[in-house]
């Protein structure tokens, strides 16, 4: 083999990049590699770049290997298992100089794909399995777990670890424990008799994962409807939100089913369209239940008409926006942040919604539980605005934790006894001055009753044309809006530095930005940092922008639809906000947010960080 | 349509129910459609199925979508909730209201534009759901708020007011609930009180999803001479084929029914309906059987009306396929439905 080139101060600090074909069970080998390292207490991350195909299309895996446990996506390659023959040379290109590439050697390599400036290492894959086991699909899915024995013996992987998740996996499985443990050994045992092992880049045992687990945004976000108490939950299969409707399922079959009388505490509709889904949830929520629809950008645009409605009716409901690549149908699997404008003030006429934006997995836990707080106690929509990159990658989170002593905020809702006691019930009346009205449930008595309707209304709840009547109630629910900033999660101020240089952001940029940072800090740059979690914007996004003489906004959307937020509905000067854009529909990554800034400040005297 | 509101009083005179409410405790607002309007016959009618069911006014739903039609849900029973939703989708309203608490009376009121034009998807899959509750098409053909376009519901070669013939064919809310495996399905006259009455009150009372498409002239845009949605039209070829009596509960059944052209449904509330067939030739709980015969008929221009086909069997009921216990769901206490921090921290070895 070609000479190993010298990696010093590589430990637990790399990214392998595994070439896929769509359908042939490569996931459950990247992911047995990726929890090993994990396991190993060193942290990780992994990036699912997938087709919008069931099966024969090119998928890729990335795992960052990240001992300084950076969450984002880096923007190169070190190791890229190249097992998809349809883009070896594509994938050939993007490893770094000095990189490893291991393919299978079964069938010769074509001349014009070599470089010079890369290790190659060639394992006979195909020869090993073919040799080893029977069956067709049998070889295709042990193939993937002899090159995971490959990695495991190159980068000088854990066997008892590895041993251990393959028992959790097939334990009650012999036969397949055992065809995957012996695939395991023939990768492994190959390196070790016919290669140089382990790699410079490899992993080292470390402690930095305790007190962790590796979970996604949407099985994090159907766990946290679970907690918050929702019983309904109605959808239309839409990706990528589709898997956080069937995690809350499995957490309901589990958590929420009598086991005496097999009574289920909770419906989950599968509606006709992401209408009717938004539809129900009004309904239900309107009805007491605590009510939610996962969908994504296209879900969103039909869901508009009832949108508007919930927002003037003020019927509490919580949409999961796992935004995905737009316009149109876009690229389905793949992340953007394009919904901000969307959502912000969705349905016609005057409209503004409240948005949550998770930066984690971690945060769509405890942002599910806060939507339905919100949406009851406001009364109103509440989005949540997740993305591909959260809700479907794996992601290192600390634990999710529980407060038992936890009461839902059910918001202003009415008893039987508390109306009895009133003279009349007025449904959007301002009793309390916060711009809130009280509501009643249908059953409670006739007293309680009123007519929802989404056209024009007075503050009694009847029908009205008359323009001042109508005004009244509009105005209030502007006078709502501006309450709703008492009860949104306030941004996360960063406080690296006293810069007059800032960054704000949203999302799962946070990542990519906390990477920059610590490169800028490096390269003496200090820049300071907030991360925006909920629209509409409270007084210390205000006061952040006011207090720095530059920002950047940083976002994934060509159009800066973030910044066009902070300029419609904050004082912020224009002319003092730059967009970091991304738009690639890969996740962003630290790098160009590096770039941007170093050149920006260098560029103009004018932008130097210096202290406030 | 009345100028003047009625004032509430109830008049020492006045019949009770057995909650000892009158008729003039299920009535509504003051109905803003024009005078002689189909839909102000069909209000009459389900304050009286409502009075005479004896429901509790609280424990009624109304729903509705946008039209005409949709209107009306305000003119019934104040005594409840209402919720007026928005154009074709009060369908999915009612099924989110309903999985939240199935312990109501879930009554939606539509029209053929908001039904069989912009809400025909969600009908369809209403039905398909079956959801308990009762769905009236009041069904006129023409769309009124917007002053006599034709809807879905039209006939071929009806008339407009303006002079223009419909050439679609027509979609028969009938037939279309048939075909879905609807298992309640009737059809009636906003000028037939008595057949209208008991209808309304078995369908409120089924177990399952209830339709039944109301023939309700429109007196301002389709009542004129040449168009198939007339009242003089309706009345000449509507045919009832099977009446149905409710009997409440309570109730004991008093009359002796001729066998063979009678039969007694129980529905799972105890209460009974009592099928008379007009029709010998006709089977109610047939579903393919009258699916032919409604077809046939409408080919000859007849609108067979009365409980077209019944299947009380409730085994697929929303709820009863869900294993929804009886307790509603919004009923339920949160230190049931959130597992808690012990569940939550065990839960977390999965993810390591």
């Amino acid at each position: 083999m070609p000479s190993m080139m010298a990696e010093a101060g590589r430990v637990n600090d790399f990214v392998i990049k595994f070439a896929n074909v769509n359908g042939t069970g490569s996931a459950s080998a990247n992911s047995l590699i990726m929890k090993a390292i994990f396991r190993m207490g060193v942290p990780v991350t992994g990036k699912n770049y997938f087709p919008s195909n069931i099966q024969g299309l090119p998928t890729w895996y990335e795992i960052r290997v990240t001992r300084d446990g950076y969450a984002a996506r880096a923007s190169h390659v070190d190791i890229m298992v190249a097992m998809n023959a349809e883009t070896y040379s594509k994938d050939v290109r993007e490893l770094r100089s000095g990189g490893y590439l291991i393919y299978d050697s079964t069938w010769p390599r074509s001349a014009l794909l070599q470089r010079g400036d890369i290790n190659v290492i060639p394992v006979p894959l195909a020869k090993l399995v073919n040799e080893t086991f029977d069956g067709a699909r049998n070889r295709v899915l042990l193939k993937n777990i002899a090159y995971a024995g490959v990695l495991a013996a190159l980068l000088d992987l854990d066997l008892d670890v590895i041993s251990g998740l393959l028992r959790e996996s097939y334990g009650k499985k012999p036969k397949l424990l055992d065809s995957n443990t012996k695939a395991l050994r023939l990768g492994y045992d190959y390196v070790k008799e016919h290669l140089t092992s382990p790699l410079p880049l490899r992993v080292e045992h470390m402690d930095k994962t305790r007190g962790h687990i590796m979970i996604d945004g949407n099985t994090a976000a159907g766990l946290g409807c679970v907690y918050a108490g929702a019983t309904v939950g109605a959808w239309y299969p839409i990706t990528p939100s589709t898997s956080l409707m069937d995690a809350f399922k499995g957490f309901c079959e589990r958590y929420r089913v009598d086991s005496e009388t097999g009574e289920r505490n909770f419906a989950v509709l599968q509606a006709e369209d992401e209408l009717a889904a938004v539809g129900m949830v009004i309904g239900a929520s309107w009805n007491g239940a605590r009510a939610f629809t996962p969908t994504s950008g296209p879900g969103i645009s039909l869901m508009n008409e009832f949108v508007g409605l919930a927002y003037y009716a003020e019927v509490p409901c919580v949409i999961f926006d796992v935004q995905r690549v737009g316009p149109s149908t876009g690229m389905p699997t793949r992340t953007q942040q394009s919904d901000i404008m969307l959502c912000a003030y969705a349905s016609h006429g005057d409209t503004r919604h409240v948005l949550l934006f998770p930066a984690n997995p971690e945060e769509c836990f405890y942002m599910a539980v806060q939507a339905f707080d919100l949406a009851e106690r406001l009364q109103t929509p509440v989005f949540v605005l997740s993305d591909l990159d959260i809700g479907m990658n794996d992601w290192m989170c600390p634990d999710l934790k529980w407060d038992d002593a936890f009461k839902p905020d059910r918001g202003k809702v009415l008893s039987k006894e508390e109306i009895n006691g009133l003279e009349k019930f007025y449904r959007y009346l301002d009793r309390d001055d916060d711009a809130i009205p009280y509501r009643t449930l249908p059953g409670t008595s006739p007293k309680a009753a009123y007519f929802t309707r989404g056209s024009g209304h007075n503050q009694f709840g009847g029908y009205t044309e008359d323009s001042a009547e109508y005004q009244v109630v509009l105005d209030r629910l502007k006078r709502k809006f501006a309450t709703a900033t008492r009860y949104v999660p306030k941004p996360v101020h960063v406080g690296r530095s006293n810069s007059d240089v800032g960054i704000v952001s949203i999302g799962s940029c946070d990542g990519a930005i906390r990477e920059a940072l610590d490169v800028l800090t490096h390269q003496k740059i200090d820049v300071d940092y907030l991360r925006v979690k909920a629209f509409p914007f409270n007084s210390d996004v205000e006061s952040f922008l006011k207090s720095h003489s530059t920002i950047f906004v940083v976002e994934q959307n060509r159009d800066a639809q973030f910044k066009s937020l902070l300029t419609l509905e904050t004082a912020v000067e224009k002319s003092k906000l730059f967009s970091i854009l991304s738009y690639s529909g890969l996740p962003i990554s630290a790098q160009p947010i590096v770039d941007y800034i170093r050149a920006k400040l260098a560029e103009s005297p004018r932008l130097t960080a210096v202290p406030r | 349509m009345s100028y003047i509101n009625k004032p509430k009083v109830a008049h020492p005179s006045l019949p009770t129910n057995s909650l000892g409410l009158t008729r003039r405790q299920y009535e509504g607002t003051m109905s803003t459609l024009c005078a002689g309007c189909g839909h102000d016959s069909v209000t009459a009618a389900i304050v009286e199925a409502c009075w005479g069911l004896s429901l509790q006014p609280e424990q009624l739903v109304k729903l509705s979508g946008i039209g005409c039609s949709s209107k009306t849900t305000s003119y019934f029973v104040s005594g409840a909730h209402g919720f007026n939703s928005v154009h074709g989708r009060m369908a999915s309203i009612a099924s989110g209201a309903n999985a939240a608490n199935r312990g109501l009376t879930y009554v939606g009121v539509s029209g053929d534009g908001d039904s069989l034009s912009i809400g025909v998807g969600q009908l369809v899959h209403v039905i398909r759901r079956n959801v308990n509750m009762l769905y009236m098409i009041e069904n006129n053909g023409v769309y009124g708020l917007t002053k006599g376009q034709f809807s879905a519901s039209a006939d071929i070669g009806t008339k407009a007011k303006r002079g223009e013939t419909n050439s679609s064919p027509p979609i028969d809310p009938v037939l279309l609930a048939l075909g879905l495996g609807a298992t309640f399905v009737a059809r009636s006259f906003s000028g037939d009180k008595a057949q209208l009455v008991p209808l309304i009150q078995a369908g409120m009372r089924h177990n399952g999803f209830a339709l039944i498409d109301v023939l309700s002239p429109c007196v301002t845009f389709n009542d004129h001479e040449g168009s198939t949605k007339s009242y003089g039209f309706t009345r000449e070829h509507y045919h009832a084929a099977v009446e149905a009596d409710f009997v409440p509960r309570t109730a004991e059944i008093s009359v002796d029914y001729p066998e063979g052209e009678s039969i007694p449904v129980s529905l799972h509330d105890g209460s009974r309906v009592i099928l008379h067939k007009l029709d010998p030739s006709y089977d109610p709980t047939d579903r393919t059987a009258a699916s032919n015969y409604i077809g046939r008929k409408l080919k000859q221009n007849v609108y067979v009306t009365g409980l077209i086909h019944i299947d009380e069997t409730g085994t697929t009921e929303f709820h009863n396929l869900n294993r929804t216990p009886k307790a509603p769901l919004n009923s339920i206490p949160f230190e049931k439905l959130s597992p808690g921090a012990a569940a939550l921290d065990k839960l977390m070895g999965r993810y390591r």
